[in-house]
Protein backbone atom coordinates (compact mmCIF):
# COMPACT_ATOMS: atom_id res chain seq x y z
CA UNK A 1 0.00 0.00 0.00
CA UNK A 2 3.00 2.06 0.76
CA UNK A 3 5.02 2.95 -1.70
CA UNK A 4 8.36 2.90 -1.20
CA UNK A 5 10.00 6.40 -3.12
CA UNK A 6 13.89 6.41 -3.28
CA UNK A 7 14.70 9.59 -4.62
CA UNK A 8 18.44 9.36 -4.89
CA UNK A 9 19.93 12.76 -4.10
CA UNK A 10 17.40 13.74 -1.31
CA UNK A 11 16.93 11.45 1.71
CA UNK A 12 14.99 13.98 3.65
CA UNK A 13 11.10 14.50 4.31
CA UNK A 14 10.53 18.15 3.98
CA UNK A 15 8.46 17.49 7.11
CA UNK A 16 10.90 17.47 8.83
CA UNK A 17 12.76 20.52 8.22
CA UNK A 18 14.42 21.99 11.35
CA UNK A 19 12.57 24.86 12.64
CA UNK A 20 13.94 28.01 13.26
CA UNK A 21 12.46 30.98 15.38
CA UNK A 22 11.60 32.63 12.42
CA UNK A 23 9.46 30.30 10.99
CA UNK A 24 7.80 29.65 14.35
CA UNK A 25 6.29 33.13 14.60
CA UNK A 26 5.31 33.08 10.76
CA UNK A 27 3.55 30.11 11.71
CA UNK A 28 1.89 31.64 14.39
CA UNK A 29 0.27 34.63 12.08
CA UNK A 30 -1.09 31.63 9.62
CA UNK A 31 -2.87 30.24 12.75
CA UNK A 32 -5.03 33.09 12.57
CA UNK A 33 -5.90 32.04 9.46
CA UNK A 34 -6.42 28.75 10.06
CA UNK A 35 -10.37 28.33 11.03
CA UNK A 36 -11.49 25.51 12.97
CA UNK A 37 -13.80 23.26 10.10
CA UNK A 38 -17.33 23.08 11.06
CA UNK A 39 -18.48 19.26 12.11
CA UNK A 40 -20.48 19.47 8.36
CA UNK A 41 -17.56 20.65 6.75
CA UNK A 42 -15.38 17.91 7.65
CA UNK A 43 -18.37 15.61 7.44
CA UNK A 44 -18.09 16.78 3.92
CA UNK A 45 -14.77 16.66 3.47
CA UNK A 46 -14.76 12.84 4.58
CA UNK A 47 -16.50 11.98 1.70
CA UNK A 48 -14.41 13.01 -0.45
CA UNK A 49 -11.62 11.00 0.72
CA UNK A 50 -11.24 7.04 1.11
CA UNK A 51 -10.20 5.53 4.55
CA UNK A 52 -6.94 5.12 3.62
CA UNK A 53 -6.22 8.43 2.57
CA UNK A 54 -7.33 9.69 5.86
CA UNK A 55 -5.09 6.72 8.01
CA UNK A 56 -2.15 7.57 5.80
CA UNK A 57 -2.50 11.50 6.88
CA UNK A 58 -3.04 10.21 10.37
CA UNK A 59 -0.12 8.15 10.63
CA UNK A 60 2.20 11.38 9.19
CA UNK A 61 0.82 13.09 12.13
CA UNK A 62 1.09 10.76 14.58
CA UNK A 63 5.00 10.04 13.66
CA UNK A 64 5.41 14.34 13.22
CA UNK A 65 4.26 14.78 17.15
CA UNK A 66 6.59 11.72 18.11
CA UNK A 67 9.32 13.04 16.41
CA UNK A 68 9.34 16.44 18.44
CA UNK A 69 8.44 14.67 21.61
CA UNK A 70 11.30 12.86 21.47
CA UNK A 71 12.82 16.25 22.24
CA UNK A 72 10.25 17.40 24.21
CA UNK A 73 9.26 19.97 21.84
CA UNK A 74 5.45 21.13 22.37
CA UNK A 75 3.55 20.94 18.58
CA UNK A 76 1.39 24.12 17.34
CA UNK A 77 -1.33 23.59 15.63
CA UNK A 78 -0.40 26.15 12.69
CA UNK A 79 3.03 23.88 12.25
CA UNK A 80 1.28 20.75 12.29
CA UNK A 81 -1.04 21.86 9.61
CA UNK A 82 1.24 23.67 7.36
CA UNK A 83 3.56 20.94 7.29
CA UNK A 84 1.90 17.44 7.19
CA UNK A 85 -2.11 18.27 7.47
CA UNK A 86 -1.90 20.37 4.21
CA UNK A 87 -4.98 19.64 1.98
CA UNK A 88 -6.66 17.59 4.40
CA UNK A 89 -7.36 21.02 6.86
CA UNK A 90 -10.71 20.37 6.11
CA UNK A 91 -10.63 16.97 8.25
CA UNK A 92 -8.18 18.28 10.39
CA UNK A 93 -10.62 17.84 13.30
CA UNK A 94 -11.12 14.15 12.28
CA UNK A 95 -7.57 13.40 11.94
CA UNK A 96 -6.57 14.93 15.59
CA UNK A 97 -9.67 12.60 16.92
CA UNK A 98 -7.90 9.43 15.62
CA UNK A 99 -4.29 10.54 15.85
CA UNK A 100 -5.53 10.70 20.00
CA UNK A 101 -6.64 7.33 20.08
CA UNK A 102 -3.86 5.78 18.55
CA UNK A 103 -1.40 7.15 21.10
CA UNK A 104 -3.67 6.02 24.07
CA UNK A 105 -4.67 2.87 22.14
CA UNK A 106 -1.02 1.91 20.80
CA UNK A 107 1.58 4.19 22.88
CA UNK A 108 -0.28 4.30 26.11
CA UNK A 109 0.59 8.39 25.55
CA UNK A 110 -1.77 11.06 26.09
CA UNK A 111 -2.06 14.13 23.58
CA UNK A 112 -2.49 16.96 25.77
CA UNK A 113 -3.52 20.69 24.34
CA UNK A 114 -1.51 22.48 26.90
CA UNK A 115 -2.29 26.32 25.63
CA UNK A 116 -6.26 26.23 23.96
CA UNK A 117 -5.61 29.92 22.67
CA UNK A 118 -2.23 29.39 20.84
CA UNK A 119 -3.01 25.55 20.21
CA UNK A 120 -0.43 23.83 21.52
CA UNK A 121 0.35 19.97 22.34
CA UNK A 122 2.79 17.66 24.24
CA UNK A 123 2.44 14.05 24.98
CA UNK A 124 2.49 12.58 28.67
CA UNK A 125 2.40 9.08 29.91
CA UNK A 126 -0.61 8.14 30.55
CA UNK A 127 -0.17 4.63 31.87
CA UNK A 128 -0.66 4.38 35.42
CA UNK A 129 2.69 3.21 37.30
CA UNK A 130 5.45 5.44 37.38
CA UNK A 131 7.88 3.27 34.27
CA UNK A 132 11.11 4.40 35.74
CA UNK A 133 9.75 2.35 39.10
CA UNK A 134 11.90 -0.93 38.31
CA UNK A 135 12.70 -1.49 34.74
CA UNK A 136 14.94 -3.79 34.46
CA UNK A 137 16.44 -2.17 31.39
CA UNK A 138 18.86 0.37 31.75
CA UNK A 139 17.60 3.36 30.66
CA UNK A 140 19.70 6.59 29.86
CA UNK A 141 19.00 8.87 32.11
CA UNK A 142 19.03 12.31 31.09
CA UNK A 143 21.32 13.95 33.83
CA UNK A 144 19.34 17.22 33.71
CA UNK A 145 16.62 15.44 34.62
CA UNK A 146 18.05 15.88 38.50
CA UNK A 147 18.52 19.88 37.92
CA UNK A 148 14.93 20.60 36.35
CA UNK A 149 13.44 18.56 39.69
CA UNK A 150 15.65 20.51 41.86
CA UNK A 151 13.46 23.65 40.44
CA UNK A 152 10.72 22.35 40.33
CA UNK A 153 10.62 21.09 44.71
CA UNK A 154 12.06 24.57 45.18
CA UNK A 155 9.43 26.66 43.11
CA UNK A 156 6.77 23.79 44.61
CA UNK A 157 8.10 23.96 48.49
CA UNK A 158 7.86 28.11 48.17
CA UNK A 159 4.47 28.54 47.28
CA UNK A 160 4.84 27.90 43.32
CA UNK A 161 6.44 31.93 42.33
CA UNK A 162 10.29 31.70 42.85
CA UNK A 163 12.42 34.90 41.52
CA UNK A 164 15.13 33.97 39.56
CA UNK A 165 17.52 35.15 42.16
CA UNK A 166 16.60 32.30 44.67
CA UNK A 167 16.42 29.81 41.99
CA UNK A 168 20.25 30.94 41.19
CA UNK A 169 21.24 30.93 45.31
CA UNK A 170 20.10 27.43 45.65
CA UNK A 171 21.93 25.93 42.96
CA UNK A 172 24.97 27.94 43.70
CA UNK A 173 24.60 26.05 47.27
CA UNK A 174 24.76 22.82 45.12
CA UNK A 175 28.12 23.65 43.46
CA UNK A 176 25.67 24.63 40.09
CA UNK A 177 26.96 28.22 39.66
CA UNK A 178 24.90 29.58 36.26
CA UNK A 179 28.07 32.38 35.47
CA UNK A 180 29.89 29.21 34.96
CA UNK A 181 30.43 26.23 32.17
CA UNK A 182 28.91 23.58 33.73
CA UNK A 183 30.21 19.89 32.92
CA UNK A 184 27.15 18.22 32.18
CA UNK A 185 24.81 20.59 31.36
CA UNK A 186 27.22 23.18 29.93
CA UNK A 187 25.56 26.84 29.79
CA UNK A 188 23.05 26.08 32.98
CA UNK A 189 21.30 29.57 32.91
CA UNK A 190 20.26 28.49 29.29
CA UNK A 191 19.53 25.48 30.16
CA UNK A 192 16.94 26.60 32.95
CA UNK A 193 15.86 29.94 31.35
CA UNK A 194 15.13 28.66 27.90
CA UNK A 195 15.15 24.57 27.16
CA UNK A 196 13.25 24.04 30.27
CA UNK A 197 10.96 26.73 29.34
CA UNK A 198 10.68 25.69 25.67
CA UNK A 199 9.82 22.26 26.49
CA UNK A 200 7.05 23.76 29.05
CA UNK A 201 8.67 22.43 31.94
CA UNK A 202 9.57 25.83 33.09
CA UNK A 203 7.67 29.37 32.92
CA UNK A 204 9.74 32.43 33.33
CA UNK A 205 8.18 35.84 33.43
CA UNK A 206 8.95 38.99 33.94
CA UNK A 207 8.14 40.94 37.09
CA UNK A 208 6.48 44.41 36.75
CA UNK A 209 7.37 47.22 37.60
CA UNK A 210 11.02 45.93 39.03
CA UNK A 211 14.34 48.09 38.31
CA UNK A 212 16.50 46.65 37.46
CA UNK A 213 14.47 44.36 36.06
CA UNK A 214 14.24 41.09 37.83
CA UNK A 215 12.10 37.71 36.28
CA UNK A 216 10.28 35.29 38.18
CA UNK A 217 9.92 31.21 37.97
CA UNK A 218 6.51 29.28 38.04
CA UNK A 219 5.55 25.11 37.17
CA UNK A 220 4.81 25.03 32.88
CA UNK A 221 2.32 23.66 31.56
CA UNK A 222 4.41 19.82 31.22
CA UNK A 223 5.38 19.95 34.95
CA UNK A 224 1.91 20.25 36.03
CA UNK A 225 1.05 17.17 33.57
CA UNK A 226 3.64 15.06 34.44
CA UNK A 227 5.42 15.22 37.39
CA UNK A 228 4.33 14.40 40.50
CA UNK A 229 3.80 17.06 43.52
CA UNK A 230 3.84 13.84 45.83
CA UNK A 231 6.87 12.45 44.34
CA UNK A 232 8.55 15.97 45.10
CA UNK A 233 7.52 15.73 48.53
CA UNK A 234 8.53 12.53 49.13
CA UNK A 235 11.95 13.66 48.05
CA UNK A 236 11.84 16.68 50.33
CA UNK A 237 11.06 14.51 53.23
CA UNK A 238 14.13 12.06 52.43
CA UNK A 239 16.25 15.37 52.14
CA UNK A 240 15.22 17.11 55.37
CA UNK A 241 14.12 13.58 57.28
CA UNK A 242 11.01 15.21 57.79
CA UNK A 243 7.55 13.34 57.95
CA UNK A 244 6.01 14.87 54.15
CA UNK A 245 2.67 15.91 56.25
CA UNK A 246 4.66 18.68 58.32
CA UNK A 247 4.56 20.77 55.04
CA UNK A 248 0.62 20.95 55.52
CA UNK A 249 -0.33 23.33 52.60
CA UNK A 250 2.18 21.20 50.14
CA UNK A 251 0.98 17.91 51.51
CA UNK A 252 -2.76 19.04 50.41
CA UNK A 253 -2.23 20.50 47.29
CA UNK A 254 -0.24 17.29 46.24
CA UNK A 255 -2.35 14.47 47.50
CA UNK A 256 -6.03 16.82 46.61
CA UNK A 257 -4.58 17.84 43.18
CA UNK A 258 -5.84 21.06 43.20
CA UNK A 259 -4.35 21.85 39.90
CA UNK A 260 -4.10 18.66 38.09
CA UNK A 261 -6.54 16.06 39.07
CA UNK A 262 -4.65 13.83 36.49
CA UNK A 263 -1.84 13.36 38.50
CA UNK A 264 -2.64 13.40 42.42
CA UNK A 265 -4.77 10.20 41.44
CA UNK A 266 -2.11 8.76 39.15
CA UNK A 267 0.33 9.21 42.25
CA UNK A 268 -1.84 7.88 44.66
CA UNK A 269 -2.30 4.19 42.23
CA UNK A 270 1.70 4.14 42.32
CA UNK A 271 2.11 4.80 46.17
CA UNK A 272 -0.75 1.70 46.84
CA UNK A 273 0.84 -0.24 44.51
CA UNK A 274 4.32 0.19 45.69
CA UNK A 275 3.17 -0.55 49.08
CA UNK A 276 1.18 -3.64 47.93
CA UNK A 277 4.58 -4.48 46.62
CA UNK A 278 6.08 -4.72 49.99
CA UNK B 1 -4.53 -8.30 11.40
CA UNK B 2 -5.01 -6.10 14.28
CA UNK B 3 -5.18 -6.82 18.08
CA UNK B 4 -6.06 -5.02 21.33
CA UNK B 5 -3.25 -3.99 23.04
CA UNK B 6 -3.02 -3.82 26.79
CA UNK B 7 -0.76 -2.00 29.31
CA UNK B 8 1.90 -4.14 28.84
CA UNK B 9 2.10 -4.16 25.77
CA UNK B 10 2.11 -0.08 25.87
CA UNK B 11 4.64 0.04 28.47
CA UNK B 12 6.94 -2.13 26.08
CA UNK B 13 6.87 -0.30 23.58
CA UNK B 14 7.12 2.96 25.48
CA UNK B 15 10.91 0.99 26.79
CA UNK B 16 11.76 0.14 23.25
CA UNK B 17 10.76 4.05 22.27
CA UNK B 18 13.61 5.11 25.22
CA UNK B 19 16.15 2.99 24.34
CA UNK B 20 15.79 1.86 20.62
CA UNK B 21 17.68 -1.35 20.52
CA UNK B 22 17.69 -4.29 23.07
CA UNK B 23 18.88 -8.06 23.35
CA UNK B 24 16.42 -10.89 23.30
CA UNK B 25 17.50 -11.98 26.49
CA UNK B 26 16.99 -8.48 27.80
CA UNK B 27 13.44 -8.28 25.79
CA UNK B 28 12.61 -11.23 27.53
CA UNK B 29 13.17 -9.71 31.31
CA UNK B 30 11.30 -6.43 30.02
CA UNK B 31 8.56 -8.36 28.84
CA UNK B 32 7.77 -10.05 32.10
CA UNK B 33 8.53 -7.09 34.27
CA UNK B 34 5.67 -5.36 31.60
CA UNK B 35 3.40 -8.57 32.51
CA UNK B 36 4.26 -8.08 36.39
CA UNK B 37 3.47 -4.21 36.40
CA UNK B 38 0.17 -4.42 34.71
CA UNK B 39 -0.77 -8.00 36.31
CA UNK B 40 -1.22 -9.69 33.16
CA UNK B 41 -0.15 -14.02 32.65
CA UNK B 42 3.07 -13.74 30.78
CA UNK B 43 4.13 -16.25 28.67
CA UNK B 44 7.65 -16.20 28.73
CA UNK B 45 8.04 -18.75 25.24
CA UNK B 46 5.77 -16.29 23.88
CA UNK B 47 7.53 -13.13 23.40
CA UNK B 48 7.35 -13.40 19.90
CA UNK B 49 3.79 -13.13 19.89
CA UNK B 50 3.79 -10.50 22.04
CA UNK B 51 5.76 -8.41 19.50
CA UNK B 52 3.95 -9.66 16.54
CA UNK B 53 0.71 -7.90 18.42
CA UNK B 54 2.35 -4.51 18.99
CA UNK B 55 3.77 -4.66 15.58
CA UNK B 56 0.11 -5.05 14.43
CA UNK B 57 -0.99 -2.02 15.45
CA UNK B 58 2.47 -0.05 15.10
CA UNK B 59 2.81 -1.06 10.94
CA UNK B 60 0.38 1.54 10.06
CA UNK B 61 2.70 4.20 11.94
CA UNK B 62 5.40 3.41 9.54
CA UNK B 63 6.94 1.70 12.19
CA UNK B 64 8.46 -1.73 13.70
CA UNK B 65 10.02 -3.58 16.22
CA UNK B 66 11.87 -6.11 14.37
CA UNK B 67 14.32 -8.70 15.02
CA UNK B 68 18.39 -9.23 14.09
CA UNK B 69 21.43 -10.29 14.85
CA UNK B 70 24.39 -8.72 15.98
CA UNK B 71 27.20 -8.98 14.37
CA UNK B 72 29.77 -8.82 17.45
CA UNK B 73 28.07 -11.47 19.36
CA UNK B 74 25.94 -13.43 17.36
CA UNK B 75 23.33 -12.77 19.57
CA UNK B 76 19.49 -11.85 18.31
CA UNK B 77 18.01 -7.97 18.66
CA UNK B 78 15.02 -6.07 18.90
CA UNK B 79 15.08 -2.44 17.46
CA UNK B 80 12.32 -0.03 17.05
CA UNK B 81 12.95 0.80 13.74
CA UNK B 82 11.12 3.24 11.13
CA UNK B 83 9.53 2.07 7.75
CA UNK B 84 8.31 5.02 6.21
CA UNK B 85 9.51 6.11 2.55
CA UNK B 86 13.31 6.84 3.22
CA UNK B 87 15.04 5.10 5.58
CA UNK B 88 17.02 7.46 7.12
CA UNK B 89 13.84 9.60 7.90
CA UNK B 90 14.70 8.75 11.69
CA UNK B 91 18.29 10.83 11.57
CA UNK B 92 16.68 13.62 9.48
CA UNK B 93 15.36 15.48 12.70
CA UNK B 94 18.44 15.43 14.19
CA UNK B 95 20.99 15.92 11.32
CA UNK B 96 21.38 18.40 8.70
CA UNK B 97 21.71 17.97 5.04
CA UNK B 98 25.52 17.76 4.59
CA UNK B 99 25.67 15.44 8.12
CA UNK B 100 23.58 13.13 6.52
CA UNK B 101 25.12 13.68 3.02
CA UNK B 102 28.52 12.65 5.40
CA UNK B 103 26.92 9.61 7.12
CA UNK B 104 25.91 8.10 3.53
CA UNK B 105 29.74 8.34 2.58
CA UNK B 106 30.57 6.54 5.32
CA UNK B 107 28.01 3.51 4.36
CA UNK B 108 29.41 3.63 1.07
CA UNK B 109 32.82 3.28 2.72
CA UNK B 110 31.96 0.52 5.10
CA UNK B 111 30.06 -1.41 2.14
CA UNK B 112 32.65 -1.32 -0.32
CA UNK B 113 35.56 -2.38 2.62
CA UNK B 114 36.35 -6.15 3.21
CA UNK B 115 35.93 -6.01 6.99
CA UNK B 116 33.15 -3.92 7.53
CA UNK B 117 35.00 -0.79 8.91
CA UNK B 118 35.88 2.92 7.72
CA UNK B 119 39.04 4.00 9.03
CA UNK B 120 38.50 7.82 10.63
CA UNK B 121 41.31 8.91 7.98
CA UNK B 122 39.31 7.61 5.18
CA UNK B 123 36.11 9.38 6.46
CA UNK B 124 38.18 12.82 7.10
CA UNK B 125 39.13 12.24 3.58
CA UNK B 126 35.82 11.93 2.26
CA UNK B 127 34.44 14.77 4.11
CA UNK B 128 36.49 16.72 1.67
CA UNK B 129 35.24 15.84 -1.25
CA UNK B 130 31.28 16.83 0.29
CA UNK B 131 29.18 18.20 -2.83
CA UNK B 132 26.98 20.58 0.13
CA UNK B 133 28.32 22.66 2.56
CA UNK B 134 31.53 21.35 3.38
CA UNK B 135 32.69 19.95 7.16
CA UNK B 136 35.59 20.90 8.68
CA UNK B 137 37.93 18.46 10.40
CA UNK B 138 36.15 19.42 13.81
CA UNK B 139 33.15 19.67 13.23
CA UNK B 140 33.55 16.07 11.09
CA UNK B 141 34.86 14.36 14.62
CA UNK B 142 31.79 15.96 16.30
CA UNK B 143 29.39 14.64 13.91
CA UNK B 144 31.28 10.91 14.06
CA UNK B 145 30.82 11.09 18.07
CA UNK B 146 27.44 11.87 17.32
CA UNK B 147 26.90 8.90 15.51
CA UNK B 148 28.55 6.80 17.87
CA UNK B 149 25.92 8.38 20.99
CA UNK B 150 23.03 7.89 18.36
CA UNK B 151 24.09 4.45 18.00
CA UNK B 152 23.87 4.64 14.46
CA UNK B 153 27.99 3.84 14.63
CA UNK B 154 30.65 1.81 16.29
CA UNK B 155 34.08 2.63 17.29
CA UNK B 156 36.57 1.03 17.89
CA UNK B 157 40.37 1.94 17.54
CA UNK B 158 39.87 4.79 15.06
CA UNK B 159 37.75 2.41 13.01
CA UNK B 160 33.97 2.99 12.96
CA UNK B 161 31.41 0.17 11.74
CA UNK B 162 27.26 0.22 11.31
CA UNK B 163 25.80 -0.29 15.00
CA UNK B 164 23.37 -3.56 14.82
CA UNK B 165 20.77 -1.29 15.65
CA UNK B 166 21.98 0.99 12.38
CA UNK B 167 21.99 -2.39 10.20
CA UNK B 168 18.65 -3.70 11.24
CA UNK B 169 16.83 -0.40 10.85
CA UNK B 170 18.82 0.36 7.28
CA UNK B 171 18.59 -3.05 6.07
CA UNK B 172 15.99 -2.47 3.65
CA UNK B 173 17.33 0.50 2.52
CA UNK B 174 21.36 -0.98 1.91
CA UNK B 175 19.95 -3.77 0.07
CA UNK B 176 18.56 -1.35 -2.31
CA UNK B 177 21.44 1.51 -2.29
CA UNK B 178 24.08 -1.48 -2.71
CA UNK B 179 22.34 -4.04 -4.76
CA UNK B 180 25.25 -5.14 -5.89
CA UNK B 181 27.87 -4.12 -3.10
CA UNK B 182 26.34 -6.05 -0.11
CA UNK B 183 26.87 -9.26 0.55
CA UNK B 184 24.95 -12.20 2.88
CA UNK B 185 26.74 -14.37 4.80
CA UNK B 186 26.48 -18.07 3.88
CA UNK B 187 25.51 -19.10 6.91
CA UNK B 188 22.52 -17.06 8.07
CA UNK B 189 21.77 -14.92 5.26
CA UNK B 190 21.63 -11.71 6.79
CA UNK B 191 23.67 -9.14 5.54
CA UNK B 192 27.39 -9.16 6.43
CA UNK B 193 29.71 -6.59 6.91
CA UNK B 194 32.06 -7.58 9.83
CA UNK B 195 33.07 -10.89 8.64
CA UNK B 196 35.36 -12.88 7.32
CA UNK B 197 35.91 -14.24 3.07
CA UNK B 198 36.64 -16.70 1.57
CA UNK B 199 40.27 -16.67 -0.16
CA UNK B 200 39.42 -18.57 -3.05
CA UNK B 201 38.80 -15.67 -5.61
CA UNK B 202 36.02 -17.65 -7.82
CA UNK B 203 34.07 -17.93 -4.32
CA UNK B 204 34.76 -15.27 -2.07
CA UNK B 205 31.40 -16.18 0.17
CA UNK B 206 31.29 -13.75 3.42
CA UNK B 207 30.61 -15.87 7.16
CA UNK B 208 30.33 -13.82 9.84
CA UNK B 209 32.90 -13.73 12.87
CA UNK B 210 30.25 -15.05 15.51
CA UNK B 211 28.68 -17.65 12.72
CA UNK B 212 32.10 -18.96 11.71
CA UNK B 213 32.52 -19.58 15.18
CA UNK B 214 29.46 -21.65 14.91
CA UNK B 215 30.11 -23.38 12.04
CA UNK B 216 33.88 -24.70 12.51
CA UNK B 217 33.29 -25.69 16.48
CA UNK B 218 35.16 -28.68 17.24
CA UNK B 219 35.90 -29.40 13.55
CA UNK B 220 39.85 -30.41 12.68
CA UNK B 221 40.57 -28.50 9.40
CA UNK B 222 38.08 -25.74 8.77
CA UNK B 223 37.18 -25.61 4.85
CA UNK B 224 35.46 -23.61 2.93
CA UNK B 225 31.34 -24.57 3.16
CA UNK B 226 31.04 -23.58 -0.73
CA UNK B 227 33.76 -24.21 -2.26
CA UNK B 228 35.56 -26.54 0.03
CA UNK B 229 38.65 -24.41 -0.33
CA UNK B 230 40.85 -24.12 2.98
CA UNK B 231 39.34 -21.77 5.63
CA UNK B 232 42.68 -20.11 6.03
CA UNK B 233 41.57 -17.80 8.91
CA UNK B 234 41.71 -17.91 12.66
CA UNK B 235 38.85 -19.31 14.08
CA UNK B 236 37.40 -17.19 17.25
CA UNK B 237 35.69 -18.97 20.18
CA UNK B 238 31.75 -19.44 20.70
CA UNK B 239 30.57 -17.01 22.83
CA UNK B 240 28.68 -18.51 25.75
CA UNK B 241 25.21 -16.54 26.09
CA UNK B 242 24.55 -16.97 29.66
CA UNK B 243 20.84 -17.14 29.47
CA UNK B 244 20.61 -19.95 27.11
CA UNK B 245 23.17 -22.17 29.06
CA UNK B 246 20.92 -22.74 31.65
CA UNK B 247 18.50 -24.50 29.34
ZN1 LIG C 1 25.95 -15.00 9.67
ZN1 LIG D 1 34.89 -20.56 -0.74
Amino acid sequence: MTQRKRPSNTLRLSQSKRQSNSVMTQEEDEDVTFTQPSSSQVQRGLEKLTPAQVDQKTAEVVQYILVKDQKKIPVRRAELVKNIVKDYRTVYPEIIKRAKRIFEQVFGLKLVEIDPKNHMYILVNNLDTPAAAASPVKCPSNPKTGLLFVILSVIFMKGGIVRENQIWNTLKKLRVDPGQRHEEFGDVRKVVTEEFVRQRYLEYTRIPHTEPIEYEFRWGHRADMEVSKAQILEFMGQLHEQDPRSWSQQYREAHTGSSSSQNASSSQTSSHASTSRK
Amino acid sequence: MSRQLGDHHRRFLQTMMTIGITSEKEAKTLYQHCCETHKTQCAPDRLEEFIEAINSRLQPMFMQIRKGMSEEDGQQHYALVNTAETDITRMTSDYADNELELFRKIMDLIVSSENGKASSTDILNSADMMTSKKLKKGETQQLLLRLVQDKWLCESQGEYNLSTRCIIEMEPYIRAMYQDQVKVCHICHNMAFQCQICENPSCGIKIHNPCVARYFKGRMEPHCPACDDFWPHEIPEVRELHSLSKR
